[in-house]
């Protein structure tokens, strides 16, 4: 008997995620340093690769911008171009 | 009148003797063409996240400084690329918000240094 309860008004899942915004703008950054290494860590995944926009939620022009600083700090043996960081 | 930072790795089999004698190289290439050294840090061994000419460990130098002669850079390279000391290096130039934020991060290393 219980288990066919049936809803009359459909259940409102808000399953929107909360609205994503870009950090840089919200904080006013406007330099990243690829020499700052715990920052660039927050956009890199387990394998060490540039997290996507559409995860991060941070506007284009500094997606570049931390895509660039990131490949620069790859290039200073700063992070690992793959490697498993965060286990 | 342009900001340039320049961040180098030196082999970590060097000599201390050795490692001072090549970054004053790079000094005196600086001073020929009369530019500002603005700073100057030296990070030491530090370990790297792969190894470079199979060398685990590496010391880093960072120059930071202001320019307006067009050849420098490519001086510059050429003594990098000469020098086999130097395992790897990167030229940035600095825009104005990259200068705030250098200064600022001079700052906080300053103070931690009194601190610490």
């Amino acid at each position: 008997m219980a288990d066919n309860i049936r809803y009359l008004a459909p259940v409102d899942v808000n399953n929107r995620s909360a609205k994503k915004y870009c950090r840089f703008k919200k904080l006013g950054i406007k330099y990243i340093d690829y020499k700052d290494l715990d920052f660039l860590m927050r956009f890199v995944n387990e394998q060490g690769k540039i997290l996507p926009r559409r995860i991060t939620g941070t506007s284009l022009k500094f997606q570049r911008k931390v895509s660039q600083a990131i490949k620069r700090c790859r290039h200073m043996a700063l992070m690992p171009y793959v490697g498993d960081l965060l286990k | 009148m342009n900001h340039y930072e320049t961040v180098f790795i030196l082999n970590p089999v060097l000599s201390e003797e050795q490692t001072k004698e090549t970054v004053q190289k790079f000094k005196e290439l600086l001073k020929e063409s009369k530019v500002k050294i603005v700073a100057d840090e030296q990070w030491g061994l530090k370990k790297m996240a792969y190894s470079i000419e199979k060398k685990k460990t590496g010391f880093y130098f960072l120059f930071e400084y202001v320019t307006d002669s067009v050849d420098l850079l490519g001086k510059l390279d050429v003594a990098f690329k000469r020098e086999e000391r130097v395992m790897r290096w990167i030229t940035v130039k600095l825009d104005k918000h990259a200068i705030a934020y250098a200064e600022s991060r001079r700052k906080r290393l300053n103070t931690k240094k009194q601190e610490a």
